[in-house]
């Protein structure tokens, strides 16, 4: 009779044990990964001023690193673990749809445009940040509007949107532009500010954000119309709704509770690369309207 | 023209040394699993089981009619997805690299096996140590002596391919010399940095070889 | 595993006119490369085999210049550094104005550097034809040029023929650095089909069969060419 008691008594115990285990990780494959490697890993940019960049510390930092490390934290708290290795792998526009497909990545933390085809290999966790393609150039090289470079040079970033818009735009209207793709936009700006291309084309903020960091701002300017319409996001794996839903309600509680706007303020206005772009309309309805109630 | 800043480097040294640290590492481990995998194959290659010895002349052949930037693609893109689970950039890259030296090491190592007299093999078996203990003690050691020279140059040459892993973004030397071009905009001060360093690496490995080769051409 | 098969889709268009041009920048690249590769090598090997001191010394410094140094850092010199140190307009010459400046500087970069390596190969032939035939030629009247042309050469080509094929089929592998500077060359297509399609796998594997078929087809013909012109009495080099 002893004997049973102290075998209930123990498996009793050991369910009682092993059901937080059960509750933590749930049905998630990229929060199980998480949990047994005890590492998360983060897909930044190295150029992408001011979401995603390799800053004077030689470490990633950005808006999206910040909004990350947030949701970082939701993991730990949803884990129940007090920390986390945080593992940064740098990404291009070329491979960052693969690596978060293949698992390589557990988020992706740039500055990356949610569309509809994206969505076939990867999930977007709500809207950060609205942009759209712009085309940057020197400034005195009268190029206005794309249509104004006839004969000239243009440089895209390989595997971006505006690689794919520019180059509709080009076959549309039938014009005489040589295209360059380049790995990432550091290559661009370079290739831009060496004269090997005459205007670079990518998302306007991030124009921006390379004309801050330059050593001559008033040299270059942004022009155009907007070729594209960009709304940034996060990217998590698909098919793992459980881990999409805990960035999802990481992002509505930061945009409930005005801490978005913080984070905005900190990088954008006017933020440590002075980029100085106030909040747009636009963007502020947007945090509105995404900050879904609990 | 010239307005050459070479300040950029020492100002960013620990960045350039842990991208000096990455290369050797991947170098080193590359070698390693390199030649074991090599030597396995070189193995098979002469066994008198068909086989074994048309797998290890297939996996040969394969690996040395793709350019390395392909299979470090397959390796970093497509076997996570074929394994179902993330592997990690420097796993895959060194897996990479082992899988495609091997195939050339498993050459230099068979020509080496083969170099080493027919009698030896006779003589040790007459001694009555098994296939594997004759190649363990007599054979293997021998071939190696008179291979090292070719391996070391295979080395040399492995140092060199590691810089590749700049299409998949691993920081080793050549990256993050690239991170600081880029970001401070001196691309000419670093890229000739690199190719000074990689320059002295590799030419002062070289005559290290030669002398090597010396020596052993004196034993014999 | 996650993954929608599509084996067809390489067969449709546009994806199979970007395969097939694709292949023909690899191609061209390679062809171009080697011509500068072999004909800059032989004459440097020429140059390290000779009786004059001095053309040793260039041929020696040039081989130890190209080989110590990756290609993937050269391809960087020539092509970030290189017009950075011309005048402002040929700078901009060659950056830009220049036709194909990416293809141009890769074929020329791939080029320099396995002259090195064809360098030493000659170097290897003409030992291999002996000193003792150089000595015959000088001892019966010829200049060093005739030696070389009459008696040295042919027979050193023909030595070396698996190793030169062997060569030539690096240079086919190491067209595809030429991707780094933005060349859409056969391994770049397969990352663009990628990126367009998700159908990683189809695009990959062709690009794989693709340079295996080459080697296997370049080897192949070298082994029916050397069967033919073979020295009678010495066994080839195995293409290694």
């Amino acid at each position: 009779m002893k004997k049973q008691m102290i075998f209930i008594a123990a498996f009793i115990s050991a369910l009682t044990f092993s059901v937080p285990a059960i509750a933590d990780a749930g049905d998630s494959p990229t929060l199980k990964r998480i949990q047994d490697s005890g590492v998360v890993n983060i897909g930044h940019r190295e150029t992408s001023i001011p979401f995603s960049y390799i800053g004077a510390n030689n470490e990633p930092e950005g808006y999206s690193i910040d909004l990350c490390h947030k949701i970082v934290d939701a993991i730990k708290e949803q884990l129940g673990v007090s920390s986390l290795d945080i593992n940064y792998v740098p990404v291009t526009g070329q491979t960052r749809i693969p690596l978060i497909a293949n698992g390589t990545i557990d988020m992706e933390c740039g500055s990356t445009t949610n569309n509809l085809t994206r969505q076939k290999q990867v999930e977007y966790l709500p809207t950060t940040f609205i942009t759209g393609t712009k085309i940057a150039s020197k400034v005195g090289s009268g190029i206005s509007e794309l249509e104004d470079m006839n004969g000239m040079v243009i440089g895209m970033s390989a595997g971006t949107t505006n690689e794919k818009a520019i180059k509709a735009a080009i076959a549309a209207g039938g014009l005489d532009i040589k295209v360059v793709t380049v790995k990432d936009h550091s290559q661009g700006w370079l290739a831009l500010k060496t004269d090997r291309i005459d205007a670079y084309g990518s998302d306007d903020v991030l124009l921006y954000g390379l004309i801050s960091k330059s050593d001559n701002p008033s040299n270059y300017q942004v022009t155009g119309r907007f070729l594209s319409f960009d709304p940034y996001a996060l990217m998590v794996q698909r098919n793992d709704s459980t881990f999409e839903r805990l960035g999802r309600a990481t992002i509505a509680g930061l945009m409930r509770s005005g801490e978005m706007a913080e984070i905005y303020a900190k990088w954008f206005e006017p933020g440590p690369t002075s980029i100085n772009m106030p909040m747009s309309s636009t963007l502020r309805v947007a945090f509105q309207v995404q900050a879904l109630p609990n | 023209m010239f307005e050459l800043d070479f300040s950029v480097i020492p100002a960013n040294s620990s960045l350039l040394w842990e991208g000096i640290k990455m290369t050797f590492l991947l170098t080193g481990l590359a070698i390693v699993g390199g030649i074991i995998l090599g030597t396995f194959l070189a193995l098979l290659r002469i066994a008198k089981i068909p086989v074994l010895s048309q797998f290890s002349a297939a996996y040969v052949n394969f690996f040395r009619s793709l350019p390395l930037i392909l299979v470090i693609f397959w390796l970093f893109f497509l076997v996570p997805l074929i394994v179902g689970r993330p592997v990690g950039a420097f796993s895959s890259v060194l897996v990479a690299f082992i899988l495609f030296e091997a195939a050339y090491y498993s050459e230099i190592i068979r020509a080496g096996i083969n170099s080493v007299r027919l009698g030896q093999l006779a003589a040790a078996r007459a001694m009555g140590l098994t296939y594997i203990q004759s190649m363990r003690y007599v054979i293997l050691p021998q071939a190696f002596r008179a291979m090292t020279p070719i391996l070391l140059t295979q080395a040399i040459i492995l140092f060199q391919d590691t810089s590749l892993v700049y299409v998949v973004g691993l920081r080793d030397f050549l990256v993050s010399a690239e991170i600081v071009a880029n970001r401070d905009q001196r691309l000419v001060e670093m890229f000739l940095f690199v190719a000074l360093v990689y320059f002295v690496f590799c030419f002062a490995a070289s005559l290290g070889v030669k002398y090597l080769q010396k020596r052993i051409n004196n034993e014999l | 595993m996650n993954y929608n098969w599509d084996w067809g889709i390489l067969f449709r268009d546009p994806y199979l006119g970007w395969m097939i041009s694709a292949l023909g920048w690899t191609i061209l690249i390679s062809i171009l490369a080697w011509i500068i590769a072999f004909s800059l090598g032989s004459i440097l090997g020429i140059f390290r085999t000779s009786s004059k001191k001095s053309l040793r010394l260039i041929a020696t410094c040039y081989v130890e210049l190209f080989r110590n140094i990756p290609l993937l850092v050269q391809i960087f010199l020539w092509y970030f550094v290189f017009p950075e140190l011309l005048t402002d307009d040929w700078s901009r010459w060659v950056k830009r104005d220049m036709p194909y400046p990416a293809l141009t500087t890769a074929i020329i970069s791939i080029g320099l550097y396995t002259a090195s390596r064809v360098c030493e190969q000659v170097r290897s032939g003409i030992n291999a034809v002996g000193e003792d035939q150089r000595q015959a030629g000088r001892a019966i009247g010829m200049t060093e040029v005739q030696v070389y042309k009459y008696v040295l050469l042919p027979n050193a080509y023909r030595i070396i023929l698996p190793p030169l094929t062997s060569e030539f089929l690096t240079i086919f592998k190491n067209s595809s650095l030429a991707l780094t500077i933005g060349v859409i060359e056969l391994t770049a297509m397969t990352r663009q089909i990628e990126e367009y399609t998700f159908q990683g796998f189809e695009a990959f594997t062709a690009a794989t069969i693709i340079y295996s078929l080459v080697t296997f087809t370049v080897m192949a013909l070298m082994q029916q060419i050397d069967r033919r012109t073979a020295l009678p009495g010495s066994f080839s080099k195995g293409a290694s």
